[in-house]
């Protein structure tokens, strides 16, 4: 995707701002046994799973070389907007098990 | 297990708690089921609670519940590229009790109104995911959570946007993205102090803005800031299909980035200290994307049913859940009286809600999703606003032009045509 502005693109005012991995770090996560979101297998390469790059606020999914989108669960704010932008063909999505995941101390 | 609830509500969020806490009044046996550590703790929205419409449905819980700040200072700025147009108000009406609004913090008032549903005899379990409903003949008959079988004469669908159980009922089917929007916001912590003199507030007086144009590069949503006790809530919201279809193609945490370096915006949170960041799916599809309210042996109510709103002015969702809650317990309430718990006895849920504030609302904006739709409004006006008040404030080094033609070139016949038809579209908000 070559012309997406994000944050891997070196802007030169980001360095006065706090990375996308240092706010997630703000926030408080408690382990989950498995991923609650599972991208469905032969699905890494669809259209519809690219459009998870620009719509995850917290910038889970990415691209890797292959032209597979890859996701890492770790920092999900469980919001459901890769649910709706992506669907359920693409997304095996739950939320994660009682107890688990983020845990919004403002919210 | 042999035990039956009257009701198990599924998410203690503002419609789950206001489910809860009316049942428990009128001594319903009611289980409320929360899949984070503690009521609040998935909970996310903007920030701002309008009291009115539900105050009397819930007459002894405000006095005394953690609000942030009441509302005296209401703001819009319209911003373009490299300048912005701002219009503050403030009003007598807006600084007398009962106040009409508050900012509020999630985590911090569902977790105190859950404990005010379990005083009244509300069961509450934490930490207890749904996993499906029970369903026996095609009726809903309890849910399934943790191992557990948990059965119950009705279950009201409280889960949020995304509502699973409502998809699992049939009620719905998962949402498309032209129906709603993503908010993500951060905490940033301020003295309060320092609060009150940057936005000119005293006391626990709190402002409000809200932010349009090139906050979202042209998207469809805005910005927007709410100042707390001693904190500031400023996040962007987004429509989804507008960021999948790019144009320009932005990640979304991009935006907030960006909105947070604009100088309007950075001279405001100087110095303050960012505390969490929080997402959120955002129904804005206004009166034809509700789902079905109610079937055999299920309710929905909240996001879950798809009650918020966005009418460009006033962004609310709170107010309709808990109404929605309030009403569906009505039901509930109802049924029981007559033991009858039928698809058709529960259905007075929907005639309960079309009486109310709630499908009025929705009725009288069922225009405001496509008129606010129009693209113009977040790039083209935002851009010929500040383009003209430029032009109008600049004193050049020779003469100054006249301020009728300084106007009047932006304005040509095509684009006051152009500008009568938009204008009738939001006439229809």
């Amino acid at each position: 995707m070559g012309d997406v502005q994000g944050h891997a693109e070196g802007d030169e005012n980001m360095s006065e701002i706090m990375g996308l991995k240092a706010k997630l770090g703000l926030d408080v996560f408690k382990h989950d046994k498995e991923p609650h979101i599972k991208i469905k297998p032969g699905m890494e390469k669809d259209p519809r799973l690219k459009r998870a790059i620009l719509v995850c606020p917290a910038g889970l999914y990415e691209e890797n070389q292959d032209g597979e989108v890859e996701l890492t669960i770790d920092g999900c704010l469980e919001c459901g907007t890769c649910r709706i932008a992506c669907g359920t063909e693409v997304l095996e999505w739950y939320y994660p098990a009682g107890g688990a995941g983020v845990q919004f101390r403002f919210g | 297990m042999e035990e039956k609830f009257d009701a198990i509500i599924v998410g203690a969020g503002l419609a789950g708690l206001g489910a809860a806490y009316t049942l428990a009044q009128e001594g319903l046996e009611v289980l409320l089921l929360e899949r984070g550590d503690y009521p609040g703790s998935k909970n996310v929205s903007g920030g701002r609670i309008y009291l009115n419409p539900i105050r009397d449905m819930f007459p002894d819980l405000w006095k005394k519940a953690p609000l942030e700040r009441h509302i005296t200072q209401e703001g819009v700025s319209v911003m373009a590229g490299e300048r912005s147009l701002n219009v503050s108000y403030r009003g007598e009406e807006l600084d007398q009790e009962p106040y009409q609004s508050y900012s509020i913090l999630r985590a911090k008032f569902d977790r105190w109104m859950a404990k005010q549903a379990e005083r009244k005899g509300a069961m509450l379990v934490s930490r207890s995911r749904v996993d499906d409903l029970i369903i026996e003949n095609g009726r809903v008959e309890g849910v399934y959570a943790g191992g557990d079988e948990l059965r119950s004469h009705t279950v009201i669908a409280c889960d949020g946007v995304l509502s699973l159980m409502a998809e699992k009922a049939g009620l719905r089917k998962p949402g498309s993205a032209g129906q709603y929007g993503v908010g993500f916001k951060e905490i940033i912590e301020l003295d309060s102090a320092l609060i009150n003199e940057r936005f000119g507030l005293e006391g626990d007086e709190g402002a409000a803005r809200l932010f349009m144009g090139e906050v979202t590069r042209g998207k469809f949503g805005g910005g927007f800031l709410y100042t707390n006790k001693d904190s500031v809530s400023l996040g962007i919201v987004v429509g989804i299909k507008d960021l999948i279809e790019g144009q320009p193609a932005i990640q979304a945490p991009v935006l907030l980035d960006e909105f947070k370096q604009r100088p309007e915006v950075a001279r405001l949170i100087k110095g303050g200290e960012t505390v969490e960041y929080s997402a959120h799916v955002i129904p804005e599809g206004g009166i034809k994307a509700l789902t079905k309210l109610s079937g055999d042996g299920i309710l929905v109510a909240g996001d879950a049913a798809g009650f918020s709103m966005n009418i460009g002015v006033t962004v609310r969702g709170m107010e309709y859940a808990l109404a929605s809650g309030y009403y569906a317990a009505q039901a509930v309430i109802q049924a029981k009286a007559k033991e009858d718990f039928s698809a058709a006895s529960l259905a007075s849920y929907e005639s309960m809600l079309n009486d109310s504030f709630v499908m009025q609302d929705f009725k009288n904006f069922s225009e405001a999703p496509e008129a606010l739709e129009n693209h113009r409004i977040y790039s083209y006006y935002p851009e010929l606003m500040g383009s003209i008040m430029r032009d109008l404030y600049n004193v050049p080094a020779g003469s100054k032009a006249k301020l009728y033609p300084t106007i009047k070139k932006y304005l040509g016949t095509g684009e006051l045509w152009a500008m009568f038809k938009d204008m009738r579209k939001v006439m229809k908000i």
